[in-house]
């Protein structure tokens, strides 16, 4: 299974790479929106993308829009993982189109619980 | 004085199991050391033992909303359960998918639908069968829907009742849409909207209570997860006995997914639906759901 990262914060990605590695993913990376979707259209759709929300160049929510207006990637659940906390926020991203959304921070126990919401069959090493 | 650690580990078994019937063996151990030396830092206390001590010195006071002060805490701190939304999803899919679907046509004459919550913690679980029920079954709003939610602890009951939860807590199994659509945002926590909180009746029961049965109705759905792995074998057959007294007799009953009924209660009978711990009494009217090898192996 293969997963697309996008945060600007290499710190993020590396957190994020080293948990999805353990419940047995391969990890692509972006460091914003535009970059995102040029990784998208190079492999072809993953099987799960994790996306910030606040990014240069592209943010996570227009990267959103963009994905799902091409029917090619339909099936691809996308999760945005963000600071922002607000109602309004949680609802705009779904209503773009946004599978999921995980705020930060968050553990390892509770990315698992979102792959299972997503009925993504997680394997690998889980340390809950 | 509790001197050393297997005086101060006696103590705190002997007032677990008069104030809540939960038997901590030997190989509980971990669980007082971890649980009760949070509880300690968060009292101001040095050490375990300093809590027990004054534990002991204060058992028989109440503090001044008239609770059993620290003995409760402490019971508190070893029987809360770890419990998220829509944990281990599997009961709430079958729920949805088998149980109501097979339970609302023989209910819809009398409009009765009674679910009990047995040890409802702080409410996770009650709260994630209202969802349930408000999103797949709207027929039941013009029903007399009783939802029941009980907990030993008064303290998890305050804090069910309240339905506040920490991001943390609710990033632990609730699907993003459900988040959005029954909660609100207070403060830096989420609360749970009033017509879910209406649903629900949150009562204090100790499940070890000889009259149960008396202070519930006849219910069709039973949540006991989680629940049975804290008592030994005989405390677990008397609770499933007065369980089997308030389940109709076509009604279901949930366990958690490492526990069973099989050598408890042979009135019992596994449900073969997915992977959730479900059970009915034997000899139920109408059949079971059959399922041939043949959709096993398919």
């Amino acid at each position: 299974m293969r997963a697309l990262i996008i945060d600007d914060s290499r710190g993020m990605r590396s957190i994020l790479r080293r948990m999805l590695h353990q419940l047995g993913f391969e990890t692509e990376e972006a460091a914003n929106g535009r970059e995102g979707l040029e990784r998208l259209q190079q492999i072809g759709p993953p099987e799960l993308v994790l996306v910030d929300w606040n990014l240069p160049v592209m943010n996570g929510l227009e990267f959103i829009q963009a994905v799902r207006a091409d029917r090619t990637y339909d099936a691809v659940p996308l999760v945005m993982v963000t600071t922002e906390t607000e109602l309004s926020q949680l609802s705009l991203a779904l209503e773009c189109g946004a599978n999921e959304y995980m705020m930060k921070p968050f553990t390892q126990e509770i990315l698992l619980g979102k792959l299972e919401l997503l009925g993504l069959p997680v394997g690998g090493l889980v340390h809950v | 004085m509790l001197s050393d650690r297997a005086t101060s580990f006696e103590f705190v078994r002997t007032l677990v199991r008069k104030r809540s019937g939960i038997v901590l063996g030997a190989e509980k151990d971990y669980l007082i050391q971890a649980r009760l030396t949070t509880l300690s830092r968060k009292e101001g206390f040095d050490s375990i033992t300093e809590l027990l001590d004054q534990t002991k010195a204060l058992l028989d006071q109440l503090d001044e909303d008239g609770h059993h002060g620290l003995g409760e805490k402490v019971v508190d701190a070893l029987t809360t359960n770890e419990t998220s939304f829509f944990r281990d999803q599997h009961p709430f899919e079958c729920l949805r998918n088998h149980v109501l679907p097979d339970l609302l046509p023989r209910r819809a004459a009398e409009r009765s639908l009674k679910i009990w919550s047995a040890a409802c913690s702080t409410g996770q679980e009650p709260y994630s069968v209202a969802m349930v029920l408000q999103e797949h079954f709207p027929e039941l709003r013009d029903w007399p829907v009783q939802l029941i939610a009980s907990d030993l602890s008064t303290k998890c009951l305050e804090r069910a009742r309240q339905g506040r939860y920490s991001q943390m807590e609710v990033s632990r199994g609730l699907p993003a849409p459900r988040l959005a659509k029954f909660f609100s945002r207070r403060g830096l926590d989420w609360v749970v909207h009033d017509e879910l909180r209406r649903m629900i009746d949150f009562r204090q029961i100790n499940l070890q209570d000889q009259d149960l049965d008396l202070a519930l109705p006849q219910l069709d759905v039973v949540f006991l997860r989680n629940v049975l792995i804290y008592f030994d074998k005989e405390t677990s057959q008397q609770i499933l006995g007065r369980i089997r007294r308030v389940l109709r007799p076509d009604g279901y009953l949930f366990l958690g997914g490492a526990e069973t009924t099989l050598f408890l209660d042979d009135a019992f009978e596994r449900v073969p639906l997915n992977q959730a711990s479900c059970y009915r009494l034997k000899h139920h009217s109408p059949t079971t759901p059959t399922r041939s090898i043949h959709d096993a192996l398919s």
